[in-house]
């Protein structure tokens, strides 16, 4: 499945782009570790970098778990007064059926929380997915700060 | 004594058994195989002496190239001796195959005084000697990086379980300082660990303290739950404590509710609780109980 929801936005300045493969748990913790670079590049506060390695957690590990692995991109889109971090999950897995049952809060096909999808929307202050049952599934999501 | 192979290699290594030890022996001191930093003289000897008997033992009946026969099975025993003892010593897997590969130049060099006048025969023989060689060359690196993949888990196992040290504060109350990434693997040690020391030292409280890992996600959040879980079961209640103000706010998010933990903010308001729970109390002249 084609990234296209997902290719992150073009802008002015310190842009950045990384590719991590997510094939282990240990690509798991890459992962979270190279968000919370990327937050310090935006000069992100504390709580919200926490939210979106947080987030970036739970969906690379969705990723691997359910997806079959895949890869995250983070990419760092500078703007003259808004500097964003935009992380994209692509995996070419199953695919989720019923999207709104996934992101019920408890819903779980794993023996997990369920809390995973649910709780990276309320975490984060961009969400989006995309699944195409068989194909795979794409998930987005963006945090920012703003500059005066 | 030709076989199936037509090669006479078999009789050529035990008729000149001894020559091929003594040059094999200079040949690896040569190219840097015998590393005295690493290995004593005598060991490489030793290992040389038996693994030369070993391989004429293993063709005396006939040269067969299928290393993974039966007929093999004391050379493989005995190449992964050599090559488990060079993983230890801190050889690289290049030094360890040499030990194989500098048994080439004296096997040809015997090769070619016994075929001085033959070297149709001559070249037959060297090509049998180099596919064995390479085989068994290759089968060091083979169990060499077996050998080091069971040395990197078993030092991953120790350094988990160093990592989740279970600390008895008071009497019934043990703490768990909980320190980077709670991956599955990690807690699994981290609840064993935990639930041996309830037992020993019949803990009524225990404590997890969550100030050194950096992200609580629901998978972390799930162990957690799981662990306060087992505890219960034994009859120990669990406190969790060292919750960041930025961590209680992505778990509120993320919507886990931890109903049976008690949570605190730091170690040590989690002990005061825990002393308190477990009915002690302090007078400013003497403590009210003692162990
Ligand atoms: N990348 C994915 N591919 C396929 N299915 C997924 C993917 N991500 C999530 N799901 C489905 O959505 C469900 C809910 O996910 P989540 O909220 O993270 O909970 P949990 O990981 O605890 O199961 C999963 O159990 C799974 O069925
Ligand atoms: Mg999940």
């Amino acid at each position: 499945m084609r990234p296209e929801a997902g290719r992150p936005e073009a802008g002015r300045g310190e842009n950045s782009a990384e590719t991590i493969p997510i094939r282990t748990g240990a690509d798991v913790s890459r992962v979270r570790r190279s968000v919370a670079t990327a937050m310090a590049v935006i000069g992100a506060s504390r709580i919200e970098t926490t939210r979106m390695v947080t987030a970036a957690s739970e969906l690379a590990r969705n990723t691997l778990d359910y997806g079959g692995g895949g890869e995250v991109l983070i990419a760092v889109v500078g703007r003259m007064t808004r500097r964003k971090v935009e992380l994209v999950f692509t995996d070419h897995g199953p695919g989720i059926s019923d999207m709104s049952k996934a992101l019920t809060d408890g819903y779980s096909t794993g023996g997990g929380l369920g809390l995973g999808l649910s709780g990276a929307r309320r975490l984060c202050k961009e969400f989006e997915i995309r699944s195409v049952p068989g194909e795979g599934t794409v998930v987005k999501v963006a945090s920012w700060t703003e500059r005066p | 004594m030709p076989d199936s192979t037509g090669s006479n290699l078999p009789g050529l290594l035990s008729r000149y058994q001894d020559r091929i030890l003594t040059d094999w022996i200079a040949a690896q001191s040569e190219v840097g195989v015998l590393r005295a930093d690493l290995m004593r003289e005598a060991e490489l000897r030793r290992q040389s002496r038996s693994f030369l008997s070993h391989l004429i033992a293993a063709t005396k009946n006939g040269l067969n190239f299928d290393i993974e026969s039966e007929q093999w099975q004391d050379v493989r025993d005995m190449l992964t001796e050599v090559t488990n003892f060079r993983v230890d010593h801190g050889f690289t897997p290049t030094e360890t195959a040499t030990f194989i590969l500098a048994l080439k130049q004296p096997i040809f060099e015997c090769l070619r005084d016994q075929y001085k006048d033959d070297p149709a025969t001559l070249v037959n023989e060297a090509w049998s000697a180099t596919v064995l060689l390479d085989k068994l060359g290759l089968y060091t690196n083979d169990i060499y990086l077996r050998g080091r993949e069971d040395i990197i888990q078993r030092q991953q196992q120790e350094m988990l379980e160093l990592s989740t040290p279970v600390v008895q504060l008071w009497d019934r109350i043990v703490a768990l300082p909980l320190i980077g990434t709670l991956d599955s693997a990690r807690a699994q040690i981290v609840m064993e660990n935990l639930l041996e020391a309830v037992v020993e030292s019949k803990a009524e409280i225990v404590i997890i303290d969550i100030t050194g890992v950096p992200t609580v996600d629901t998978l972390v959040a799930q162990h957690l739950l799981k662990t306060a879980a087992a505890a219960k079961l034994m009859g120990a209640e669990c406190i969790i404590s060292g919750i960041r103000p930025q961590i209680a706010q992505t778990i509120v998010h993320l919507g886990v509710e931890l109903p049976q933990v008690a949570t605190k903010a730091d170690l040590q308001s989690a002990f005061a609780h825990a002393l308190k729970r477990t009915g002690v109390t302090f007078s400013a002249t003497k403590p009210a109980h003692t162990r």
